[in-house]
């Protein structure tokens, strides 16, 4: 019987790793076959289409505006949630509770209906289309996360160094700068890690709400058009290595906060 | 406590009205434009709720709904069967230094871009890709099996992101039952099986609905999924209001549709409310 249960065991989550791997071993190694359709037989390698990646200046652009705008909205994100988490978790305000409600709301609303509310307001209020629109939603989706993580992590012992501090003397700014922000530093990063990939992965509000300078993923979607095509496949597997870059040094720093 | 005059009294208040700005001004207003918007004519002229009826009238409108409902309702129980003996297998059955790296491996393709993943799956399920080819090749069809630009693409690709997503949150539920309910049940004559049924999956089913109701509120809105690998032949609602943006700049119809979306989840929410208390630790 448990052997029984053991070879069975084996065999469905060799089968199921298999159906979660498949499409993108599939991406990945027909990304590296030089003719021009990414299909079997596999008559590789060649890194021929990652060179026409490269060479596409719309992509690089879409590369380097999508890099840009993860980074800076991460940071709005994160500074806005820390900033606010700070002030619910150290002072008792009136209607704490339903103001920390509304700023964890967007969590429930999808991408799409996010990105259809600014484009509808923007569009009323003559702000034109741009990565600083798309940026504005990317804030939008990425604040409630950065508040929920690092409200979550103001535990009580924080609050005493605080209070330690200004014992003896330290101004609320210092308090900030040279208690608080170190202290919860593991949270602050796990928030902006975290805002990054989602930023870097986003694509409906991006869609929605640039033009002609784009992010990386609606410049995807753009070559998505002329079909199955390798130079999508080359730009894809680009984007999955930057993704598990992120994920491998988010779970490092999770590693090392283990111990503390 | 740290109150002392004005300056202590001004401070939180400063911390925390840039997030609350924010999420006033570009959450809560673009809702409100979006549902004042859905009142207005697409013309320009005074109000109406033609919108709204549209909907209910426009019998392709309403199938769109009728199929999104049906994606995912199929997406989200079968997803559900897949990732629960994944997730258990995992907590149960890997070697305890080795469950981190296990989880860490089946979640993986979860972080590519939507678009990547299900530009992926048509790679694998197209006329000329790799399942046509190895089911010809091998003799067993003549002929290439249309599954892009069908619905089952379109639940293929999601089912693939939502086992991913279950798996996380069923095993984080398995690993946080306490053995001692194990042990108890199993000093109490029962078997392994009985254990399980009675034990332990009624305690994971508040972890299971909270993964469904994710799911469920992830992929009714979701546009890429179905645009990309179930086409156009057969539209759910997220392509239906992308569709009066893009080729007719109908916001009016457009904002009535996804509220009315928004409104359908709303209620999947109130109806699953009690299995989603989320209660600090």
């Amino acid at each position: 019987m448990r052997a029984l249960v053991r070879t069975f065991s084996w065999l469905y989550a060799v089968a199921i790793y298999g159906f979660i791997f498949l499409p993108v071993v599939v991406l990945v190694l027909f990304s590296l076959q030089a003719t021009s359709f990414p299909i079997p037989p596999f008559t590789g390698p060649s890194l021929r289409w990652y060179d026409a990646v490269l060479a596409d200046t719309r992509l690089t652009s879409a590369l380097v505006n999508s890099l840009l705008v993860a980074i800076l909205s991460s940071a709005a994100a994160v500074a806005l949630g820390f900033l606010s988490a700070w002030g619910f978790a150290r002072f008792a305000l009136p209607g704490s509770g339903l103001m920390r409600g509304l700023i964890t709301l967007p969590l429930t609303v999808s991408y799409l209906i996010i990105g259809m509310g600014l484009l509808v307001l923007f569009n009323w209020a003559g702000v034109p289309k741009s990565l600083l629109a798309a940026g504005i939603g990317h804030v939008v989706i990425n604040l409630p996360l950065c508040f929920a993580i690092i409200y979550s992590q103001m535990g009580d012992h924080q609050i005493n160094i605080e209070r330690a501090a200004r014992d003896l003397g330290a101004p609320e700014w210092k308090v900030l700068l040279l208690i608080t922000v170190p202290v919860m530093a593991p949270a602050i990063f796990a928030g902006f890690f975290l805002s990054m990939t989602f930023s870097w992965d986003e694509f409906v509000i991006s869609f929605l709400l640039t033009r002609f300078d784009t992010t990386l993923p609606v410049e995807i979607w753009n070559l998505l058009r002329s079909g199955l095509n390798p130079k999508t496949n080359a730009v894809g597997s680009l984007v999955f290595a930057v993704s598990i870059v992120l994920v491998v040094l988010f779970e490092l720093m999770l590693l090392r906060r283990k111990p503390a | 406590m740290s109150a002392t005059g004005n300056a202590g009294r001004a401070l939180p208040w400063a911390l925390v009205t840039p997030a609350l700005g924010w999420t006033l001004l570009f959450f809560v207003l673009p809702f409100l434009a979006m549902a004042f918007s859905s009142l207005t004519a697409h013309d320009g002229g005074g109000f109406t709720l033609s919108n709204n009826s549209q909907f209910f009238n426009n019998p392709a409108y309403w199938q769109a709904m009728v199929n999104s409902l049906q994606v995912t309702a199929i997406v989200t129980v079968v997803s559900v069967l897949l990732a629960y003996p994944f997730a258990w297998i995992l907590a149960e059955q890997v070697p305890e230094r080795w469950q981190r790296l296990a989880l860490m491996l089946a979640v993986l393709p979860f972080w590519t871009s939507y678009v990547v993943r299900s530009y992926s799956w048509l790679l694998v399920l197209a006329q000329n890709g790799v399942i046509n080819r190895a089911l010809t090749g091998s003799g067993l069809f003549s002929e290439p099996l249309q599954i892009a630009n069908t619905r089952l693409a379109t639940i293929i690709g999601f089912v693939h992101f939502f086992v991913m997503l279950l798996t996380l949150t069923i095993f984080a539920n398995l690993k946080q039952l306490s053995p001692s309910y194990r042990k108890a049940a199993a000093d109490l004559g029962a078997g392994p099986v009985r254990t399980f049924l009675h034990v332990v999956l009624p305690l994971t089913l508040p972890g299971i609905m909270v993964g469904a109701f994710l799911t469920f509120v992830l992929c009714i809105g979701d546009y890429i999924t179905p645009q990309i690998l179930g086409g156009n032949n057969e539209l759910l609602m997220p392509q239906l209001v992308m569709m009066q943006i893009g080729r007719r700049g109908d916001f009016p119809l457009a904002s009535a549709l996804s509220i009315i979306l928004m409104a359908v989840v709303t209620v999947a929410y109130l109806a699953c409310a009690r299995w989603l208390k989320i209660e600090r630790a």
